[in-house]
């Protein structure tokens, strides 16, 4: 029964994979823009979890900084899809991905 | 024991705040349960030992990117929210099993693989080992120093790019 108390690595992938997966169904259902972009931000958090969790199980700093680089890259990708965003609102009046269709062939 | 109430208490506000940030019909209120849902992801990262990460997470996530998206949302004005019709041809139900079955397989390997014993990185014995300010920045500036310059290149990029992008006109 102690042992039930002893959080481990999995219950991090557990949580991981579950933050992971609802950033998915977020990308998957959802027809507004901006909130795909946030499930992106859910999706690199999961990624960011399982980093830090055996960074420190493994008694290593490693996985701290590549999980810096991934907020890094989570700031650019947040910066230059935000404004593609504007940019796209301005030309079209919508933030509906269904309405996003100019480059279909 | 206390670090297992904690953990299951922050595990829990960050898949609930998670499906409310997905789930939620106004834009605005999804963006403020997405602050709370990276507080919470801080405040793991304190419980991991991580507290310069917790930090940067808090000032970069929930101080910077989040303000940023604010900032769309308000700019954006939607007269006609995006989930106003339905589109017959979005299977939504088979969107979410699919994602269950993923879910239950990750969940599975994570299990399974449990069972191997992890070993510690041998040459990870020299780094005095602590979640401090002092071990992350002293490899950022020492083994991962060309990756940490070239992080720094793309923000700067990406902040041009950012800048061309939302003007009105080149």
């Amino acid at each position: 029964m102690a042992d039930s108390f002893v959080i481990t690595p999995t219950h991090y992938m557990l949580l991981s994979a579950a933050l992971f997966i609802i950033g998915v169904i977020g990308v998957m259902v959802r027809r507004n823009i901006i909130i795909i972009f946030m499930s992106i931000e859910l999706i690199l958090n999961a990624v960011n979890i399982n980093l830090v969790a055996y960074s420190a199980q493994l008694q290593n700093a490693v996985g701290q900084v590549f999980a810096i680089f991934v907020i890094a890259v989570a700031a650019a990708e947040a910066a230059v899809g935000l404004g593609i965003i504007l940019a796209f609102y301005r030309n079209k009046e919508t933030i509906n991905i269904d309405e996003m269709n100019l480059m279909r062939w | 024991m206390g670090t297992a109430i904690a953990f299951y208490f922050i595990s829990a506000c960050i898949l609930g705040f998670a499906v409310l940030v997905i789930s939620t019909k106004d834009t605005v209120h999804s963006v403020l349960f997405l602050v709370l849902d990276f507080l919470f992801v801080a405040a793991l990262y304190v419980l991991l030992g991580a507290q310069f990460l917790a930090a940067i997470q808090i000032l970069v996530y929930a101080g910077g990117i989040v303000v940023l998206y604010l900032f769309v949302v308000m700019l954006v004005n939607l007269k006609r929210p995006p989930e106003a019709h339905s589109d017959p041809h979005r299977k939504t139900k088979l969107g979410l099993g699919l994602a269950a079955a993923v879910l239950a397989e990750l969940a599975l390997l994570a299990v399974r693989s449990s069972d191997m014993p992890v070993r510690p990185i041998v040459e990870a014995a020299a780094v005095p080992v602590s979640g401090n300010t002092e071990v992350v920045g002293w490899m950022l500036y020492t083994s991962y120093l060309i990756p940490f310059e070239i992080a720094s290149m793309l923000l700067l990029v990406a902040m041009i790019g950012a800048i061309v992008l939302a003007k009105r006109e080149l």
